[in-house]
């Protein structure tokens, strides 16, 4: 468990590291907090050509309200977020979903960007991301790009992110008048999510008008499930959709079924209880 | 107390007091030496390409990874074999044993996923994996078996050529009329329980530097291992080299489990590889390695019946045991041992007259399993708590009342069960009172009773636990297997009143030389805080044994108590020679020689100082005497039975089928306990590896292709802080009437309760719930979720 040879640089500013990007291409690998990449790298699962240290770039870790969106930088870790005000505030779902991830000395180090850029099936916070409808802003040496996070996550570990780009930071549009929940089932707590699941609902008069939600752990990529999220609003049964619609992912300690199974128990705890406080 | 070498009673000062372990400060405070914090000049770093298939032809071309920079050499079977010759397991216990000869790398044909199949040396360990991967292997693979029934099956591929059965050892056990006794039964319950591999985890992998010395023909191997002396004669007689010639170092060990007492291939080829090449050779394992080709344990499949009278007395069982051996037994012990452990605990703690075993060994294309803590007794202890819950049920019996009426009374043992179990002063019923005052149960029924109201999916368990500790020469001594079941002492005044030890029980971070220091003190006559036991290393320590099988205080003690007992009376012999006294009217306390009055009349330390420096003042003909060896035997009694009981709290999530341990209860009986704070920690671990086995570790294999799927942390599921509850503990102290000390094995019986509790609990629950039950360990929550009838 030593990784393969790798090259190693650690720019200073964000412009050196995109001239690396441009320069390299896949053969680069970004490290953030390497908490997934440092091991995979162990295990030679990963085995980048060069390591881009990205711990020294400047202002990607700050948290702000600005102009009427919440902005956490892409280097921003999940402990900073976790006890930030105005996640507290503006992102009350991305707080719960992380008091879920992993323990205290990997929050510590994991950062928000790391663990989008990566795409876990089974992570916590692309789902958040999908249910606050957030935007993804990245850059490359040719300039910024905005991508709504349904378009980001495309597949297992995989993103929309170009190798020659980096994720600076999500903005997450502000949601008075909607509620967060989110929920997930582990073996041992601080496991990854069997099944996991985001919900953000936007009342209305008493009723749900509208939702948004991801599940995490189910499948090999988080998604929107508009058939899901209509019944979920009508207050309709939508577990009973979910064999239908979703695909879950099997393993040796969690068989496909057992996974199909959580979901729709989580479905149905969201269900009952955003209906009831509605 | 009786005194092996007076007979007269001293007074206690350190035996039983809950003294604080003198080395934890020192590890906590990150000081502890592990294998991988010694390095040797020059030394090479090794890594294996391991077998990816669990059974596989294969040839090897190594000129790539030979010619990489930094890589000193690649070494494949033909390299090792005329440095290291081949084992093979047999054993007199176990006639007709089929096990393959193993060596240090498998030659032409890997057997197991993970078998170790060439060796690396380089610069670095890093350079040593690139070697590895730079081997260009051909693998032919060839089909392989890896669950029980399919290793059993007729027809099923060989796991070694020319076989014609996969089945490696088998035997049956009867005694008294088992058929006429289930005929004649009033009720007969049945079951059929299957238990997944586990494999212990010790903090501190496995791991080895050799290093060899040509000018002397020496070899010193530092080994994480837990029996040193053991080790150095399976190098000595493997490599051909004077056992004098030989010597095992095992410093700090992060733990064991029984992991660490096996011959392994790998940590063989280290030595093997370092006497070849002549340079110091190193290898830790990383945990991937560790996870699958460390030893496993506990496959198997167990059914059994027990028939009950109509009066609600055991008649008997009749138990059929499917065990997985993995692709050889292992050597030197055999893992088919674990069966017969598992046999051994069937019933153990009750009265029954009629008993018949079969057991039958299957070989697996998968790694071997072995002894690991506990052995086979959580697995016989589930199978029969099981049974008793579900005849108590039957019945419609308080199970409490049920297990009261069937638990040997004391006053009945020593005895012998139809298993062969030989038990002696078993207070069942005094630990069974305890328990039930320790719970307060009828507060907690009553709970239960409001929570189930209430909704809650609430269950309690209860297990009733005998463990064979502190195995004593006859096991393997009459198996013809040289394990070495005495142990031996060496105790020594120092010239400053000081006492320093070197003992044959080996420290792996349970914190035996705490308890042994304390029983030298008191021996002696000296402080605790004067002791300094040592242990490990084979140029320092005398013969014996090691650690395994719960034999720290009740062989390592002895041992220290007749060490100290013999310097004692070589003290009081030179003291009374300069004192003009007779030796029998002087006393040692607080590192002072008294005399009969109760005087001080010199220290320790001045006689040491006479004894050392200034032998021209002993008076003529004393032979002064600083160091005493004693080594200990054990007669008579082949184990010391040790017993508890136990009880677990559990909560099922209906919708997750996720189980939740609430409540933990434990009381046991080691006899003498030398410190309670070893004691009870040993206990805990031992109930947190218990309910890591119910609940959550398992090594799974895909049905197909035999792969191992559990190979990380992440897929290996160990119980964490927050899976393990506040665990109560209630102690009755029995002391084994034939020894000074009376101490029986304390570190294993935690484990032994916790899975059959577990399994009665969430069974409770289940069967309060209208459900099935479940009857495979670990509890997978689909598994209950199915007994709910929630999930297909």
């Amino acid at each position: 468990m030593t990784p393969a040879r790798f090259a190693y640089v650690r720019p200073e500013t964000l412009d050196a590291a995109l001239a690396v990007l441009a320069r390299e291409g896949e053969g680069a690998m970004p490290l953030a907090g390497g908490q997934s990449l440092v091991p995979m790298m162990a295990m030679r699962v990963a085995r980048p050509a060069l390591l881009l240290d990205l711990n020294r770039l400047p202002g990607l870790e700050a948290i702000a309200v600005v102009e009427g969106a919440l902005r956490i930088g892409a280097m921003a870790r999940h402990a900073s977020v976790l006890a930030h005000p105005a996640v507290a505030a503006e992102a009350p779902l991305l707080a719960m979903a992380l008091r879920e991830v992993a323990h205290p000395a990997i929050r510590n180090r994991g950062t928000l960007g790391g663990s989008l850029s990566l795409a876990d099936p089974a992570a916590e916070l692309p789902a958040c991301m999908l249910a606050l409808d957030a935007t993804m802003v990245l850059a490359s040496a040719a300039g910024e790009r905005r991508i709504r996070a349904a378009e980001f996550f495309i597949g297992l570990y995989a993103t929309a992110r170009r190798p020659d780009e980096l994720l600076l930071r999500v903005e997450i549009p502000r949601a008075a008048g909607w509620t967060a929940w989110f929920e997930e089932v582990a073996r041992r707590r601080g496991d990854y999510a069997m099944a996991g699941l985001a919900v953000m609902a936007r009342r209305a008069g008493g009723l749900i008008a509208e939702a948004r939600l991801s599940f995490c752990g189910v499948e090999p990529a988080p998604r929107r499930l508009p058939e899901i999220e209509a019944a979920l609003v009508a207050g309709a049964d939508a577990a009973a959709l979910l064999p239908r619609l979703a695909e879950p992912l099997g393993s040796a300690e969690t068989p496909a079924p057992y996974r199909l199974h959580l979901a729709q128990v989580l479905l149905r705890r969201a269900t009952e209880s955003l209906h009831a406080a509605a | 107390m009786p005194d092996t070498a007076t007979g007269r009673a001293m007074p206690q000062t350190a035996i039983g007091r809950a003294m604080p372990r003198e080395a934890t400060r020192r590890l906590v405070a990150g000081g502890g030496r592990y294998l991988d914090d010694h390095t040797e000049r020059g030394e090479l770093h090794a890594a294996f390409l391991r077998s990816p298939l669990p059974h596989a032809r294969f040839t090897l071309d190594v000129g790539a990874a030979a010619a990489l920079p930094g890589v000193h050499a690649v070494l494949t079977a033909a390299d090792l074999a005329a440095m290291c010759r081949p084992w093979r397991t047999v054993s007199k216990a176990f006639p007709g044993l089929v096990s393959p000869e193993q060596g240090p790398l498998a030659a032409g044909r890997a057997t197991w996923q993970g078998e170790p199949v060439a060796m690396v040396l380089a610069a670095s360990r890093a350079i040593a994996e690139d070697g590895a991967e730079a081997i260009v292997a051909q693998w032919d693979e060839l089909p392989a078996v890896t669950s029980l029934d399919a290793a059993l099956a007729p027809g099923a591929p060989p796991v070694h050529p020319g076989l014609e059965s996969n089945r490696a050892w088998g035997g049956t056990i009867q005694h008294g009329q088992p058929d006429a006794a289930f005929a004649e039964a009033a009720l007969v319950v049945e079951e059929r329980l299957s238990f997944t591999r586990h494999t212990g985890v010790p903090l501190e992998p496995r791991g080895a530097v050799a290093t060899w010395e040509p000018g002397t023909g020496a070899l010193t191997l530092r080994l994480s291992h837990q029996m040193p002396h053991q080790m150095r004669l399976h190098l000595a007689e493997q490599l051909g080299l004077p056992i004098n010639r030989v010597r095992v170092i095992c410093a700090d060990v992060g733990g064991g489990f029984g992991i660490k007492m096996h011959v392994y291939q790998d940590e063989f080829a280290v030595a093997a590889a370092s006497r070849l090449l002549g340079r110091p050779v190193r290898w830790v394992s990383d945990r991937m390695e560790a996870l699958m080709a460390d030893i496993h344990a506990r496959e198997h499949i167990v059914t059994a019946r027990m028939a009950v009278d109509a009066a609600g007395n055991i008649l008997g069982f009749d138990v059929q045991d499917l065990q997985g051996l993995g692709a050889v037994s292992i050597y030197p012990r055999s893992s088919t041992l674990e069966a017969m452990s598992m046999l051994r605990a069937v019933g153990t703690p009750y009265r029954f007259a009629h008993g018949r075993a079969r057991i039958d060994c299957a070989l697996q294309n998968k790694v071997p399993t072995g002894q690991y803590r506990a052995v086979g007794a959580p697995i016989g202890c589930a199978m029969t708590e099981h049974l008793i819950e579900k005849a108590a049920r039957a019945r419609g019996e308080d199970p409490w009342d049920f297990r009261a009426r069937n638990l040997l009374r004391l006053d009945e043992m020593p005895c012998a069960n139809p298993f062969g179990a030989a038990l002696h002063g078993l207070h069942h019923h005094a630990a069974l009172e305890k328990a039930r005052a320790l719970m307060d149960l009828p507060a907690l029924r009553a709970g239960i009773a409001a929570g189930r109201e209430a909704g809650r999916l609430l269950g309690l368990g209860l297990a009733v636990v005998v463990e064979f500790t502190a195995a004593g020469p006859v096991a393997y001594g009459a198996a013809h297997v040289n394990v070495a079941a005495t142990d031996t002492v060496v105790a020594t005044l120092e010239p400053t009143g000081e006492i320093s030890a070197q003992a044959s029980i080996t420290e792996i971070g349970q914190g035996i030389t705490q308890g042994l220091a304390q029983v030298l003190a008191d021996a002696v006559g000296v402080a605790a805080e004067a002791v300094r036991v040592e242990a490990g290393d084979t140029a320092a320590a005398p013969h014996g044994g090691g650690a395994w099988a719960s034999r720290g205080a009740a062989i390592g003690g002895e041992a220290i108590w007749g060490a100290g007992r013999r310097l004692r009376a070589q003290l009081l012999e030179a003291a009374g020679a300069l004192l003009q006294a007779a030796p029998e009217t002087l006393d040692i306390r607080g590192g002072e020689i008294l005399d009969q009055a109760g005087t001080a009349r010199m220290t320790l330390a001045e006689l040491g100082r006479l004894m050392l420096f200034r032998g021209h003042e002993m008076p003529k003909g004393v032979t002064p005497g600083l160091s005493a060896a004693f080594h200990y035997r054990r007669e008579g009694d082949a184990t010391l039975a040790n017993n508890g009981v136990h009880a677990a709290l559990v909560e099922l999530d209906r919708d997750t089928g996720l189980v939740r341990v609430l409540r933990y209860w434990m009381v046991g009986d080691c006899g003498r306990v030398l410190n309670p704070l070893l004691v009870d920690g040993q206990y805990r671990g031992g109930v947190a590896t218990g309910i890591g086995e119910a609940l959550l570790e398992a090594c799974r294999y895909d049905a197909e292709s035999g792969q191992f799927l559990s190979g990380t942390l992440a897929d290996y599921l160990l119980p964490m802080a927050t899976d393990i509850p506040d665990i109560a503990l209630g102690h009755v102290e029995t002391p084994y009437a034939g020894s000074a000390l009376g101490a029986k094995g304390a570190g294993e019986s935690g484990t032994c309760g916790a899975p059959a509790a577990i399994l009665n609990a969430v069974n409770d629950a289940l069967e309060a719930a209208g459900g099935g039950a479940v009857t495979e360990l670990p509890i997978h929550p689909v598994a209950v979720l199915r007994a709910l009838g929630r999930l297909a």
